[in-house]
């Protein structure tokens, strides 16, 4: 009985996805296949996460329709905005934090983990704590701590414990390391809170699923809203949780193109870029087959994005498979168009996007020429932009003194 | 009879027990490393694991990680591993085996990464991140190309996991001595005898015991229950001392000389 339903959650897609790890580990993630498929035929465990889905994080967020964003893009589209910024914590990723929580809970674990590039996945973590009366600890590269104090600050006051992490590139890359060698040490107690649709068997399915609240609403609120299913679907993808989460409860709609965006960072022939599916190529990361950033004999390049949440040399097998079998596109977007993209959301429509977040709005120039006339355009607003105003101002200023303008 | 099953047949009659001494390929630069390679075959080690640096070791605790920094720093690629095997294999008759993450592999061509490991003088692979249900492919090109394909289990390891280890494996088992990374730890945990039993039990290989094991007291303890030890990151620290490779190489050749003789004769 348990296996049927456990053997009902995608261990791979295609090629990819697959169990990497320590055999030390193995155990762990087949105790919480089991859980997480109990969970999800559990009636029960629905109701508890549909309900603080709504009454804590504020769900469902709201779909809006971009009107002047429309306009200032040319006027042949409507665009319509999933407004996951408005979720308690001001991302999406409280929806995964949540509901692994709860998991947690039933794993009978007290402690639980997190990895975070931008922050927002590891305040996601440890306000779920918070909520659950959990013990939290969050892994954070050093690098990241330094460009997202301010969600450091948010960690630490919702009683977590931020980790830093000095080794390799201190960024998510590391943390993630980190927070798999701390889960083989203490696997015993501890479940470790993946924060993307990565990492080994069960995890992909699992965040994803946890993250479909955002395309099952979506699919409603669109059809109520234009009569119809949107033409397009376009999200960020650094790991690609939001992204997947909005794309896969429309992945049997074959009219449906969805569109991933990654970040070019300086540019894609700098090499300083955490683009992975537009340049990177098989292999295994934190315990997934899937695309990645390496040289020729296999070791992770560093990932470089402005934002500290694409800043991953990785990303979900699920999106591998997407992208080879040909059900979504990929394409990048640099630091500066992402900058463009968050100033022109700003002041178009008064809604500052999290860098993350500007990546998919910066691409909408490109996908819209690829698009019909009245195409209807989904774009998932993953996070709000509260957290990145000192890296975004800092920046600015560099340009304008750059440009030897004194600015307003 | 491969090199490691022949090594754990002769010193099981001689009541021995085997020394299999770690090192990180590279570390801190070829030359270096292959004068520690040879200080620790010339002073008792028993077998030597190469180990491929990597930028992300998911299994390794700091010492490790750091000495495949230095060997990544000082410019590794993986013909040094080739090198170092030939090297190697030209002066010693000891096991030699070759322990890597799965990505390298991958990339180099699982079949081709097998052939120049056997064509340069390798005897085994071990994969700390290819769990035995990801490990058939690789398993079965070992055995075509006469290579162990070396399994771990680990303290958290079921029945049927040990099970599946014995499936895929040969040459020995590496048995994981605590839940955690690879590091020297004070003490080895109390439930390890029983774990090893357990081991002995379900995997019909030599068992060896790793990550953790660092000084000749921990040796002496492990001889009633396994039939090797593996010692990793205690050499690599005293790599780590630095002082040019005559240095190393004393150091090295003092500590594999400290920790075989603990697993010698009687006890």
């Amino acid at each position: 009985m348990t296996r049927t339903t456990s053997d009902a959650i995608e261990r791979r897609f295609g090629r990819f996805g697959g169990r990497y790890v320590p055999e030390t580990l193995i155990p762990a993630l087949d105790e919480l296949t089991e859980a997480y498929a109990a969970a999800k035929a559990d009636p029960a465990f629905h109701a508890e996460l549909d309900r603080l889905l709504r009454e804590y994080v504020g769900r469902p967020t709201p779909l809006y329709e971009a009107r002047r964003l429309s306009a200032a893009l040319g006027g042949r589209a409507r665009i319509f905005l999933k407004r996951e910024d408005l979720n308690h914590t001001g991302a999406h990723k409280i929806n995964n934090a949540v509901g692994q929580a709860l998991l947690a809970l039933r794993l009978g674990k007290r402690r639980i983990t997190a990895e975070t590039g931008a922050g927002q996945h590891g305040v996601a973590t440890a306000t779920a704590a918070a909520l659950l009366g959990l013990e939290c600890d969050v892994f954070m590269g050093e690098e990241d701590m330094r460009r997202q104090e301010l969600n450091v600050f948010r960690m630490e006051l919702l009683g977590a414990r931020v980790i830093p992490v000095a080794s390799g590139t201190r960024t998510l890359k590391d943390a993630t390391n980190e927070a798999i060698r701390d889960w083989v040490t203490h696997v015993r107690t501890t479940h470790y809170v993946i924060g993307s649709v990565v990492g080994p068997h069960p995890y992909p399915a699992m965040v994803r699923d946890f993250q479909s609240v955002i395309g099952r609403e979506a699919r409603e609120q669109v059809q109520a809203a234009a009569g119809r299913l949107p033409d397009a679907l376009v999200a960020c993808v650094g790991g690609g949780s939001n992204s997947m989460g909005l794309f896969h409860p429309f992945k049997d709609d074959a009219g449906v193109r969805m569109y991933g965006v990654e970040a070019a960072g300086e540019g894609l022939d700098t090499g300083r870029h955490a683009a992975t599916l537009t340049a990177g190529r098989f292999g295994v990361l934190h315990g997934a087959a899937s695309y990645l950033l390496q040289d020729e004999d296999g070791q992770v390049l560093p990932a470089h994005s402005i934002s500290a949440g694409l800043d991953y040399p990785g990303v979900g097998p699920e999106h591998a498979y997407f992208k080879e079998s040909g059900r979504a596109t990929y394409l990048a977007v640099t630091d500066d168009e992402a900058l463009w993209g968050l100033e022109l959301l700003s002041r178009t429509e008064g809604i500052i996007p999290a860098l993350e977040s500007a990546h998919a709005i910066a691409a909408l120039p490109r996908i819209l020429d690829e698009l019909p006339e009245g195409a209807i355009v989904v774009v998932c607003l993953s996070g709000r932009g509260d957290k990145d105003m000192p890296q975004v101002a800092a920046r600015r200023r560099a340009t304008l003194a750059e440009q030897g303008g004194g600015g307003r | 009879m491969s090199r490691f099953t022949d090594l754990f047949k002769r010193l099981e009659a001689r009541g021995e027990r085997a020394l299999i001494a770690y090192l990180a390929v590279g570390d801190p630069d070829l030359p270096t490393f292959l004068a520690a390679a040879r200080a620790a075959l010339g002073s008792g080690a028993d077998a030597l694991e190469l180990g491929v640096p990597y930028s992300d070791p998911l299994a390794d605790g700091p010492a490790i990680q750091a000495a495949g920094q230095r060997a990544l720093a000082a410019g590794f690629r993986l013909p040094w591993l080739f090198e170092a095997l030939s090297a190697l294999r030209a002066e010693f008759d000891a096991p030699l085996a070759v322990m890597t993450y799965v990505n390298p592999v991958l990339q180099a061509g699982a079949r081709r990464f097998v052939e120049r490991v056997r064509a340069a003088g390798g005897d085994a692979l071990l994969v700390p991140d290819l769990p035995a249900d990801e490990a058939g492919e690789l398993s079965a090109l070992c055995r075509e190309a006469g290579l162990d394909f070396v399994p771990f289990v680990a303290p958290t390891s079921t029945r049927e996991r040990m099970a599946a280890a014995a499936e895929v494996g040969s040459g020995f088992v590496y048995c994981v001595s605590v839940t955690g990374v690879t590091g020297a730890r004070a003490q080895l945990p109390a439930e390890l005898p029983a774990f090893l039993e357990e081991v002995r039990r379900r995997v019909p290989l030599p068992r060896a015991v790793g990550f953790g094991v660092a000084r000749a007291e921990q040796a002496r303890a492990l001889k009633p229950h396994a039939e090797g030890v593996i010692v990793g990151s205690a050499l690599v620290e005293r790599v780590a001392e630095g002082g040019g490779a005559a240095a190393v190489a004393a150091r090295v050749g003092t500590h594999t000389a400290s920790l075989k003789a603990a697993l010698r004769g009687d006890p």
